[in-house]
């Protein structure tokens, strides 16, 4: 089966970021696919490539950027919710004048229409937080 | 094309949620998705009548909302017991709404392809 996930909750805020991630594995490891995860509403403070953990707690967003290495899984983060809360790629920053380079390794931005587009690809659409 | 039924249960201007709730919902309606929205608990709030937004900086959501006939977003439902609740009738709403039990939501959920939460 197919399946798009959004991701709506920080790291800190809830465990539901964590749960998708557990859940895409668990999919992945039965023979699912999983067309797109996209980063909605807080969900985007997943894609912080500076977010720096005690060594001892879960790496949220390098498990996130393995997961993508690891199975080409498109990681997408909305442009709009990335902007309000100040997580700009390098191309976007230049673009604004600002000198952020914010986005981790697997992680892409892009528009809502990649979020319409993974609920019409899917067979099953998930939303966690 | 698929049916959308978008289920909104936060109050109005808690943060940007609906703000960006609306977007999702004006986008899919923009692919020429078939959309619909479901206001249960709080979310009944955001079409409530006679907001003053302004006063607390925050956008006016509802204003958006009526902008949604414009992209055939014409099937607004909400659940009886969620107006009740909090002292609420249909008439004080700025946009008609479609009135289900709480004991057909489920049914009503049934119709749609993809249901988001919201």
């Amino acid at each position: 089966m197919k399946f798009a996930i959004q991701v709506n909750t920080s790291p800190y805020q809830s465990n539901a970021g964590h749960t998708a991630y557990q859940f895409i594995n668990a999919a992945l490891m039965q023979g699912h696919e999983v067309f797109r995860v996209f980063f909605y509403h807080d969900g985007v403070y997943h894609a912080f490539k500076y977010a720096t953990p005690p060594d001892d707690e879960l790496q949220f967003t390098a498990q996130w950027s393995e997961l993508a290495r690891r199975y080409q899984i498109d990681l997408v983060v909305c442009i709009s919710a990335a902007q309000r809360r100040g997580l700009l790629c390098s191309d976007e920053a230049k673009r604004q004048g600002k000198q952020d380079d914010d986005l981790a390794e697997g992680f892409r931005i892009s528009g809502l229409g990649q979020l319409v587009e993974a609920t019409l690809e899917a067979d099953r659409f998930i939303v966690f937080g | 094309m698929k049916s959308y039924l978008f289920v909104l249960r936060k109050p109005a201007h808690s943060g940007a949620h609906v703000q960006e709730m609306l977007d999702i919902i004006l986008t899919t309606a923009a692919f020429d998705q078939k959309v619909s929205i479901l206001l249960l608990d709080d979310g009944v709030f955001q079409l409530k009548n006679g907001q003053h937004p302004e006063n607390i900086g925050m956008k006016d959501t509802a204003a958006i909302f009526n902008a949604l006939e414009i992209y055939d977003v014409n099937d607004i439902y909400t659940e009886v017991e969620s107006l009740q609740e909090r002292g609420l009738k249909p008439g004080d709403l700025c946009l008609p709404v479609q009135e289900f039990y709480r004991k057909d939501i489920a049914g009503l959920m049934k119709r749609f392809d993809v249901i988001f939460a919201g």
